[in-house]
C-alpha cells in the first residue's frame, strides 16, 4: 500500500496520532513540546475528527499539574485522554502519574524530552526529565526519529490500551521534536488496525459511573498497601510481550518492523553500544561504516525502556560481545551509574549469577554520558567510544563530547572523523530571525521531500537572543534515507543571507572543498569580492568554493517586501543546487508560496511571485581571483579591558566556540557574574536614534521608554567636560537645582536594536520641518566608530548622586539614574524591559530579584551575556530564577532570609554595643532608611562598623561581619509574566500576597504566554486571538489586582508607562515604600499582540483611553489616614474599545477569520470594559470605610 | 408625474440614487434604501488598496518575530482562513441582488490595473448590474504630465471594459486641465456614464501635535456648484450619461442637477446626516415642485439648463466669473 509521504517534524508526527486516538486532551505550553498542544488545539478548532468521528475536547490548563489532574479525572471517567509535555512540566505531572499507573489506567503522554533545570535552565534535549519519572510506574517507549515518533505514538497507544500500563512515548527534544523529515504518514485505517476495539471498550467500561458505583483512590494502612502494590506486577510482566505483539501487528499492517531491543551491526560484534533516543541514528550510521571497514561493532537500540525486559535485552546483544557501553543522555550525580548503565549491568550480572548468561565470556559493561542539553553527538564521538572500548581498561562512567579537565571523565575522539554521504546534498543557511530564511528552508525541504524521490531532513538552530537573532538551517537531502541526527559536519552548499554575518562569524567553517557559496550581498557585483573579509577570501580560494551573489535586499525592496528575502534566496538555492529543473523548481516554489501565503491574501502571493521571477536575473556567479585582496577580517570580539571571565569564557561562547570550553572553565554551581552584556557589541540595528540637541526639550521620554537602556541622559557640571571627543554633543541643562550644568543624551549605537520607540515618543519637533525630531533614526554604520567613542566618553562622565538635590519621582529626573539592566536579548520594542530598567534605576543597588521563568528570565539570564549590571560602587541587582510556578514563594524565601539576617545582625549589634561604640550602634539600630540619602548613610554606618570590628576573633563579631550588610535596606522584587502570575504561579502568588511580608511583585502583563509563543493565559483579554484561543478568547481577563485588593493590606497598582509615565513612577516608589506586600501590574506590549512594535507606547495609551486598561493605585497606607485607598488614575474612556483593539492583530485577525464571532466578542468585551469601569468608579468614589479591603 | 430616469441603459423609477457610502454595508440597509424610494444603489467602494494593505498587515504580524528564538517560533495560531479579499463584498452584492429589485451598482476604488481587472470581473460575477469605477489617483510626482495621468484613467477603463459586459461608469475628480477633453477620452474608451465628482480625501493638520490627521467632513449644498457647472458644460457634448454626486441635499439641488444635465443625482451626506427618509421627502417635494411648475416628466427637464440649452451659454464661462466679481463689488 502506498502511503502519503509527508515532510513534518517530530511534534507533528506525535500529535497527529495522539489526536486521532484520543477524546480529551489537556495541555499546557512548555518547550519543546508546545507545538503538539498547539496542533491538537488548532485541529479541534477546525472540527477535525478522531478515528471515531468525533472532535476531541482540547483544554489548556493553568499548569502541567493542572493538566495532569484533568487527565486523571478524564481517564477515571472513561475518556481516552492524552497530553504532551517536557522537562519541569513532566515533573509537575509526576504525583498524578503515580496515581494513574497505580490505578492501571491506559494513557499515553508524549514527551519531547528536555533537560531538567539544575544549575541552570536549559530548553534543550536530554533524558533527565523522563529519567526523573522512572519510578512512577509508566512504560517508557523511545522513538529515535520522526518516522519512529509517528509509529511509536500509535504503538504506545495500542499497547497501553492492551496492557493497562500507562505509557510515556519519548523522543528527543528539538533534535527529533523539531527536526523536519520526510516520512510515511499513517492512514486512519492503519490506526484503526492497531487500536483494538475491545481494549477501547474495556477502558470505557472501567469508567466511574453512578450506575455501577465503585471507588478508587482510597487511603490504605500498613496491613494491605504493600500487597496491593504488588498486585499489579503481572500487568508489568506482560507489557513487554504485549508491546512486541503490537509491534509485530504494526509490521504486518505498515511493513516497518520494530523489536523491544533492535540490534544493528556485526553478528559477531565484540563491542556493543546500548542506548536510546536520536543518538541511536548517529550510532547506527557509524556502526554501518565501521562494519564496512571490518570492525566488529554493534548497537542495541532500546525501544521499550520500562518495563525493562532483561530477557529481550540479552537476546538482542550478540553473545560475542566483549565490551558493552551503555550510553545515558542524563546525569544522576552521586549514583553508582546512570540509569541505563545500571539496568544493563544488572541484566548482564543477573544472567551470569543465574547461570543463563548468553555470553561467551562475561562482558565488561561501561557507562557513559553524552549529549546533555542537546550537546552535539557526532559520528566522531561514536567512533571515539568504540575506540575506547578497544582498550584493555576502557574508561567507565565516561563522558563524551566535552573536555573534562577536572575529574577527567571525558574520552578523546578524532573530530576530523566525519561521516557525510557524498551523494547527499548538505546545505547550511545563515539567516536572521524573521527574515524568512527558516520558513523558506522548511518549504524547500517540503518541496524536495514531497515533490521528488529524495529523502530530506531539516534542522534549525536558533539564537539565545530574541532581537537580531541568528538562525542556522541545516538541510540534508539525497537518494538514500538520512540517519544523521546531528548538525551538518561538512557542507557542500553554504548560504549566507546576511552579509554582516561574514564580519562576525566563521560562516564558511563547514564548507567542504568545492562547495557552493551563495551570498546575499548589498554591493554591486564588481565589488563583492573586495567587500569580503580576509579570512572569507582565504577560505574561498583555499577550498575552491564557487561563489554566487545576489543583492536580495534590492530585489525585495523593488517588490515591496522589506527585509523578507526568503523566496528570493530560496529561488537562488534551487537554481544553483539543481535539485529540480529550474522551471519545475520555480513552479514548485510558487505552489508552496500559494499554499503558505494564499490565505493571507492575493497581494502577498503576487508580491512573492514577483520576487521569485526577479531573483534569477539578479543572481551572479562571481569569478574568484587567485589572491586575497581584503585588508580587514572577522572581528576578534575580545575587548582588551574586559574582566578575565568575559575574555576567557563569555567571548568563547559569543564567538560560537562554547563547545570547546573545558569543564574547568565553568562555575561549579551555576553562579555567574553580572555586568557582562556590555561586552557584547552586537551591532544589530541598521538604523539607530541620533540626538539633535538644538531641538531637545530634555524631557527624558526617550530614555524612559528605551527597552534596551541604550539611550541615556546625563547631567554634569561643565567642569567635567574635559577632553571630550570632537563630536560629543551637549547643551546647557535646564534644571533650576543644578545651574552651570550640561545635559547630554547619548546612544549606545552598537547595543541599540533600532526599535524606534524613542523616536515615536519624542515630542520635540522642528518648527520648520516637523518630520525632524530631537531624536531621529539614522544609518548606524557611518556613525558607528564616532558614536562608540562618544559612548565610552559618556560612560566616564560622573553619574548623578541619589543623595543630591534632585528628587527622582519624575520622568525628567529619573532619566539620569543609571540603569542596572542594559542591552538585554529582548525583542526590539519589548514592552516589559522598560519597567525592569526603571526598577533597577530606582532600587537596583539594593534589589534582590526573584524571576519567574519566561521571557524575563530568558532575556534576563540566558547566556552568553546577562543584562543585569553594577554601578560604580559595584552594587547592582542580585538575580535568580527558580522555576516558573514557584516564583512568589522563591521571592518570599529571600525576604525571610534577609529579615532573619537583619534581625540577627541587629541582635549582634545590640550585644556588642560597647565594642562597636554606642553612637554607631544606635545609628545601626535605629537610623531611618526611608530615603535614598538615609540608605546611603546606613551603608556608611555599616562600613564604619566593618572598619571598627572586622578581624575580631569573637564568634559573634565574625557572624556580624557575615550578616551586617543586611542592616542596609534590601528591596525584594518578584518579577514575572502573566503566565506565572495569573496561571501557574497564582496559588503561590496569592499566598505570598496574603503573607503580609515586605515583598514587591512586578507582573509584566503581555496578556499572553509570550516566551513559549503566544498561548492564551487568564490575562488574555476577551476577544483576543491567541494559541489555544484561536476562535477569540471567550471569557474575561482575570482582574488580578481587584482580587488581591480584597486582602486590604496589599499595595496594588495597575500601570502603563505609555499612557501615564509619572503614575508608573509613583507606583514603583509607593510599592517599594509600602512595608507589606505590593504588586504592580504593568501593561507590556508584545510581538504576540500583532502590532508595529515601534508604536508600543501608543498602543498602551489606546488601551488606557479605551478603558481596557484602567490605571489605578490601591494604597493601604492612606487608608490608615482615613482616605480612600483606591485611586483611579485614568479618566473615563474617551475612545470606543474597537478603536483600540482593531489596531492590534490579535483582535483584528478574528475580524477576518470569523467576523460574526468578532462582532459578538466585541459586544461582550465592551460590556466587560463598561462594567469594570463602573465598578472602579464606584470604588474610587467610596469612602475608606467601605473600601475593598474591608 | 413621470419620474422615470434613464441611466446607463437602466430605466429607473426616479432619478435619486444613493451614492457609495456606509449605507450600503448590509443587505438590510440596502433594502431600507429601496423602501425609502432609491431608484438604484451604488455600493460602498471596494478598496483594492485596503485589501492589499490588510493582506500585507496580516502577513507582517504573522511573520514578525518568528523563527528567531527556539521557544517561540511563531506567535499566532494557524487559522484556516483569514478571508482577506473581496469575498464579503461580493457576497453582499449577491445577497442584495436576491433581496431588492432596484439595480445594484458595484463600486471599485483601485490602484493597479491588475487589481481593477480582477475585482471588476468578480463584481460582475457576483451579480452587480453595473460598475462604478472610482479612479482615486493623486499625482504627487512632479515629472508626471497631465497626459500621463489621463492615460492611467483611460487605460484602466479600456482594460475593465474588455473584461466586463455590464455598463461602467467612471467617477471623476474635477482636477483635469481640460475636463471636457478628458470626458471625451473616457467616452471614447467606453465609459457608459461619468459621475461628477469624487471628493478627494483631504487631510487636516493638527496644530498641537503637528500631525496630519484624517478628517471626514460631510458635504453641503454649496458644493453642488462645481459638479453642476461641469455637468451643464458636458451635457450633450460627450455622448455618455452624467451623474452628479456631490452637494445634493435638497429637492432644489436635485432639480438643478437634472436641469444641468444629470441623468441621476446621487446622495450620501444628506442621508447619513438626516436619515433615509430624506429620499422620499425629496421625491415628494420634487413632484410637488414639478406639478406647481407644470412639468410632466423628469425627462422633460433633463439637461434643460445645460450650456447648450441655455440662452446665455457664456454664463458658464469667463463672463459669468466677471459678473460674480462685479456683484461682490457693488
Amino acid at each position: 500500500m502506498k502511503r502519503e509521504q509527508v515532510t513534518i517534524d517530530g511534534n507533528e508526527a506525535a500529535a497527529f496520532v495522539s489526536y486521532k486516538t484520543n477524546e480529551v486532551v489537556a495541555i499546557y505550553p512548555i518547550t519543546p513540546s508546545s507545538p503538539m498542544g498547539e496542533y491538537a488545539d488548532e485541529r479541534a478548532s477546525l472540527g477535525e475528527k478522531n478515528i471515531w468521528g468525533m472532535t476531541p475536547l482540547v483544554r489548556e490548563m493553568q499548569s502541567e499539574g493542572g493538566a495532569a489532574g484533568t487527565i486523571h479525572g478524564a481517564l477515571q471517567t472513561g475518556a481516552l485522554t492524552a497530553t504532551f509535555t517536557a522537562s519541569q512540566g513532566l515533573l509537575l505531572m509526576i504525583p498524578n502519574m503515580f496515581k494513574i499507573a497505580g490505578e492501571l489506567t491506559s494513557t499515553v503522554f508524549h514527551i519531547a524530552a528536555r533537560s531538567v533545570a539544575t544549575h541552570a535552565l536549559s530548553i534543550f534535549g536530554d533524558h533527565s526529565d523522563v529519567m526523573a519519572a522512572r519510578s512512577a510506574g509508566w512504560a517508557m517507549l523511545f522513538a529515535n526519529s520522526v518516522q519512529e515518533v509517528m509509529d511509536f505514538a500509535l504503538i504506545s497507544q495500542a499497547a497501553t490500551l492492551k496492557s493497562r500500563v500507562p505509557f510515556l512515548h519519548i523522543f528527543d527534544g528539538f533534535r527529533t521534536s523539531h527536526e523536519v523529515m520526510k516520512i510515511e504518514k499513517l492512514t486512519d485505517d492503519d490506526i484503526r488496525a492497531l487500536i483494538e476495539t475491545e481494549t477501547v471498550r474495556a477502558h470505557r467500561q472501567r469508567a466511574l459511573t453512578p450506575d455501577r458505583p465503585v471507588m478508587r483512590g482510597t487511603a490504605q494502612n500498613p496491613d494491605v498497601f504493600f500487597q496491593s502494590r504488588e498486585r499489579a506486577n503481572s500487568f508489568y510482566l506482560q507489557t513487554p510481550e504485549i508491546v512486541q505483539q503490537v509491534m509485530d501487528k504494526f509490521a504486518l499492517a505498515v511493513d516497518r518492523r520494530y523489536r523491544l531491543f533492535d540490534y544493528i551491526g556485526a553478528v559477531d560484534a565484540d563491542r556493543v553500544i546500548v542506548m536510546m533516543g536520536s543518538g541511536c541514528e548517529t550510532v547506527e550510521e557509524t556502526v554501518r561504516h565501521l562494519n564496512s571497514e571490518g570492525e566488529k561493532a554493534g548497537l542495541v537500540k532500546v525501544r521499550l525502556y520500562r518495563p525493562f525486559s532483561v530477557a529481550h535485552l540479552l537476546a538482542a546483544i550478540p553473545k560475542t560481545a566483549r565490551v558493552i557501553a551503555a550510553l545515558d543522555r542524563t546525569k544522576e550525580p552521586g549514583s553508582a551509574g546512570e540509569p541505563l548503565y545500571q539496568d544493563v549491568i544488572t541484566a548482564v550480572s543477573e544472567s551470569v549469577m543465574n547461570g543463563n548468561s548468553p555470553f561467551t565470556a562475561m562482558p565488561r559493561v561501561i557507562g557513559g554520558r553524552y549529549g546533555l542539553a542537546s550537546k552535539e553527538f557526532t559520528p566522531a564521538m561514536v567512533k571515539g567510544i568504540f575506540d575506547e572500548m578497544k582498550r584493555d581498561a576502557p574508561k567507565n562512567h565516561f563522558t563524551v563530547g566535552i573536555r573534562d579537565d577536572v575529574t577527567h571523565t571525558s574520552i578523546d575522539y578524532d573530530s576530523d572523523f566525519i561521516l557525510e554521504a557524498s551523494d547527499t546534498v548538505r546545505a547550511v543557511f545563515w539567516g536572521l530571525g524573521a527574515d524568512g530564511t527558516v520558513s523558506a528552508n522548511k518549504n524547500s525541504i517540503k518541496i524536495i521531500g514531497e515533490k521528488t524521490d529524495n529523502y530530506a531532513q531539516g534542522y534549525f538552530v536558533y539564537d539565545s537572543k530574541k532581537a537580531g537573532a541568528v538562525t542556522i538551517s541545516h538541510l540534508r537531502f539525497g537518494p538514500r534515507p538520512i540517519r544523521s541526527a546531528c548538525l551538518i559536519q561538512q557542507a557542500n552548499f553554504v548560504a549566507v543571507h546576511q552579509f554582516d554575518f561574514l564580519e562576525k562569524y566563521d560562516a564558511l567553517e563547514l564548507a567542504e572543498e568545492g562547495a557552493t557559496f551563495l551570498l546575499n550581498c548589498p554591493y554591486p557585483v564588481t565589488e563583492v569580492w573586495d567587500r569580503l573579509p580576509r579570512s572569507v577570501q582565504e577560505q574561498i580560494i583555499a577550498k575552491r568554493l564557487k561563489l554566487y551573489a545576489i543583492n536580495a535586499y534590492a530585489v525585495a525592496k523593488e517588490n515591496g517586501m522589506g527585509a523578507r528575502i526568503n523566496t528570493i534566496m530560496q529561488t537562488c538555492f534551487f537554481a544553483i543546487s539543481g535539485v529540480l529543473p529550474r522551471e519545475e523548481a520555480i513552479a514548485k516554489i510558487k505552489e508552496s508560496i500559494e499554499k503558505t501565503y494564499g490565505k493571507r491574501g492575493a497581494a502577498i502571493v503576487r508580491q512573492n511571485f514577483q520576487a521569485v521571477d526577479a531573483a534569477l536575473s539578479h543572481l551572479y556567479e562571481i569569478p574568484v581571483p587567485s589572491k586575497v585582496t581584503s585588508q580587514f577580517d572577522i572581528a576578534s570580539g575580545v575587548p582588551r579591558d574586559a574582566p578575565d571571565f568575559v575574555k576567557n569564557i563569555t567571548c568563547s561562547i559569543l564567538s560560537g566556540k562554547g563547545d570547546q570550553l573545558p569543564v574547568s572553565a565553568m562555575p561549579v554551581d551555576g553562579t555567574y557574574p553580572t555586568d557582562t552584556a556590555r561586552w557584547e557589541k552586537r551591532n544589530i540595528a541598521q538604523e539607530v536614534p541620533v540626538w539633535e540637541s538644538d531641538l531637545c526639550i530634555q524631557c527624558g521620554k526617550c530614555v524612559y521608554v528605551c527597552p534596551h537602556s541604550t539611550i541615556r541622559a546625563k547631567i554634569y557640571n561643565q567642569s567635567a567636560l574635559t577632553d571630550a571627543p570632537a563630536n560629543f554633543k551637549h547643551m546647557p541643562a535646564k534644571w533650576r537645582e543644578l545651574t552651570d550644568h550640561l545635559y547630554t543624551i547619548q546612544v549606545a549605537v552598537e547595543d541599540c536594536t533600532g526599535c524606534r520607540l524613542c523616536v515615536e515618543v519624542c515630542p520635540a519637533k522642528d518648527k520648520s520641518q516637523v518630520s525632524r525630531k530631537a531624536i531621529n533614526m539614522r544609518e548606524q554604520r557611518p556613525i558607528r566608530e564616532q558614536e562608540r567613542e562618544n559612548w565610552e566618553y559618556f560612560l566616564r562622565l560622573p553619574e548623578i548622586s541619589k543623595s543630591g538635590p534632585l528628587k527622582f519621582n519624575t520622568v525628567k529626573n529619573v532619566q539620569f539614574l543609571q540603569p542596572l539592566f542594559e542591552f538585554s536579548g529582548a525583542c526590539a520594542g519589548c514592552g516589559e524591559t522598560p519597567y525592569i530598567r526603571l526598577l533597577t534605576q530606582l532600587f537596583g543597588d539594593r534589589a534582590v530579584i526573584a524571576n519567574a521563568t519566561g521571557c524575563s528570565s530568558i532575556y534576563g539570564g540566558n547566556l552568553p551575556t546577562t543584562p543585569y549590571t553594577i554601578n560604580r560602587e559595584g552594587r547592582g541587582p542580585a538575580w535568580s530564577n527558580s522555576l516558573f510556578e514557584d516564583n512568589a514563594e522563591f521571592g518570599l524565601g529571600m525576604r525571610l532570609a534577609l529579615d532573619h539576617q537583619r534581625a540577627f545582625a541587629r541582635e549582634l549589634v545590640h550585644r556588642h554595643r560597647d565594642q562597636i561604640g554606642r553612637a554607631l550602634a544606635d545609628q545601626l539600630l535605629s537610623a531611618d532608611q526611608t530615603t535614598e540619602q538615609s540608605i546611603v548613610a546606613m551603608r556608611a554606618c555599616v562600613e564604619a562598623l566593618r572598619a571598627k570590628v572586622d578581624g575580631g576573633k569573637d564568634t559573634d563579631i565574625r557572624d556580624l561581619m557575615a550578616v551586617c550588610d543586611a542592616l542596609v535596606e534590601r528591596s525584594v522584587w518578584i518579577v514575572g509574566g502573566d503566565g506565572w502570575a495569573y496561571d501557574i504561579g497564582y496559588g503561590g502568588l496569592d499566598h505570598v500576597l496574603a503573607s503580609g511580608q515586605n515583598v514587591n511583585v512586578l507582573v509584566l502583563d503581555t496578556e499572553v504566554y509570550s516566551n513559549t509563543g503566544g498561548q492564551a493565559s487568564k490575562a488574555t483579554p476577551l476577544g483576543a486571538v491567541a494559541k489555544f484561543a484561536s476562535g477569540g478568547k471567550p471569557n474575561r481577563k482575570k482582574d488580578l489586582g481587584l482580587t488581591a485588593m480584597r486582602y486590604g493590606d496589599v499595595y496594588i497598582a495597575q500601570v502603563a508607562m505609555g499612557a501615564n509615565e509619572s503614575q508608573t513612577i509613583k507606583a514603583f516608589l509607593e510599592a517599594e515604600a509600602h512595608k507589606g506586600p505590593s504588586m504592580i501590574i504593568a501593561y507590556s506590549q508584545c510581538i504576540a499582540h500583532g502590532i508595529d512594535m515601534s508604536k508600543g507606547m501608543h498602543h498602551q495609551k489606546l488601551a488606557v483611553d479605551s478603558g481596557h486598561w484602567p490605571l489605578y493605585r490601591y494604597n493601604p497606607q492612606i487608608a490608615g489616614e482615613g482616605k480612600n485607598p483606591f485611586q483611579l488614575d485614568s479618566n473615563d474612556p474617551v475612545i470606543p474599545l474597537k478603536d483600540y483593539i482593531y489596531t492590534e492583530g490579535r483582535y483584528r485577525i478574528l475580524l477576518h477569520s470569523d467576523p460574526s464571532a468578532a462582532k459578538l466578542l466585541l459586544e461582550h468585551a465592551e460590556q466587560s470594559v463598561r462594567e469594570r469601569w463602573q465598578a472602579y468608579k464606584h470604588l474610587a468614589s467610596s469612602n475608606a470605610e467601605c473600601g475593598v479591603g474591608e | 408625474m413621470d419620474m422615470i430616469a434613464r441611466y446607463m441603459g437602466f430605466e429607473l423609477k426616479n432619478p435619486l440614487v444613493p451614492s457609495a457610502s456606509p449605507l450600503s454595508h448590509s443587505v438590510d440597509s440596502i433594502r431600507r434604501l429601496e423602501d425609502a424610494g432609491a431608484a438604484a444603489v451604488v455600493m460602498y467602494s471596494l478598496f483594492e488598496e485596503q485589501i492589499t494593505l490588510e493582506s500585507f498587515y496580516i502577513d507582517y504580524y504573522l511573520n514578525h518575530g518568528t523563527d528567531s528564538y527556539a521557544e517561540s517560533l511563531n506567535y499566532f495560531p494557524d487559522m484556516e482562513s483569514y478571508n482577506i479579499g473581496p469575498d464579503d463584498y461580493l457576497k453582499l452584492i449577491s445577497r442584495a441582488k436576491e433581496k431588492v429589485d432596484i439595480p445594484i451598482i458595484g463600486s471599485l476604488n483601485g490602484i493597479s490595473t491588475g487589481g481593477w481587472i480582477d475585482y471588476a470581473a468578480l463584481i460582475e460575477d457576483a451579480g452587480a448590474d453595473a460598475l462604478e469605477m472610482n479612479v482615486y489617483y493623486i499625482p504627487t510626482n512632479t515629472f508626471l504630465t497631465g497626459e500621463e495621468v489621463e492615460y492611467i484613467y483611460t487605460d484602466i477603463l479600456r482594460e475593465v471594459k474588455k473584461i466586463v459586459s455590464i455598463p461602467v461608469a467612471v467617477k471623476l475628480s474635477p482636477y483635469f486641465s481640460s475636463l471636457p477633453n478628458m470626458a471625451r477620452k473616457l467616452a471614447d474608451a467606453g465609459a457608459d456614464a461619468l459621475v461628477l465628482f469624487n471628493r478627494f480625501y483631504q487631510p487636516d493638520l493638527d496644530l498641537e501635535t503637528l500631525e496630519v490627521v484624517p478628517r471626514l467632513v460631510l458635504s453641503n449644498s454649496n458644493e453642488l456648484r462645481l459638479p453642476l457647472s461641469w455637468v451643464a458644460i458636458l451635457y450633450g457634448r460627450v455622448g455618455v450619461d452624467l451623474a452628479i454626486t456631490t452637494g445634493v441635499h435638497t429637492f432644489e439641488d436635485a432639480l438643478k442637477g437634472l436641469m444641468a444635465g444629470a441623468s441621476v443625482v446621487m446622495m450620501a451626506s444628506e442621508l447619513l446626516k438626516n436619515g433615509l427618509g430624506r429620499i422620499s421627502e425629496i421625491l415628494t417635494e420634487m413632484e410637488r415642485w414639478m406639478e406647481e411648475h407644470e412639468y410632466a416628466a423628469v425627462a422633460q427637464m433633463t439637461g434643460s439648463m445645460s450650456q447648450i440649452n441655455v440662452a446665455e451659454p457664456a454664463a458658464f464661462e469667463r463672463a459669468n466669473y466677471m459678473k460674480m466679481l462685479a456683484s461682490y463689488r457693488s
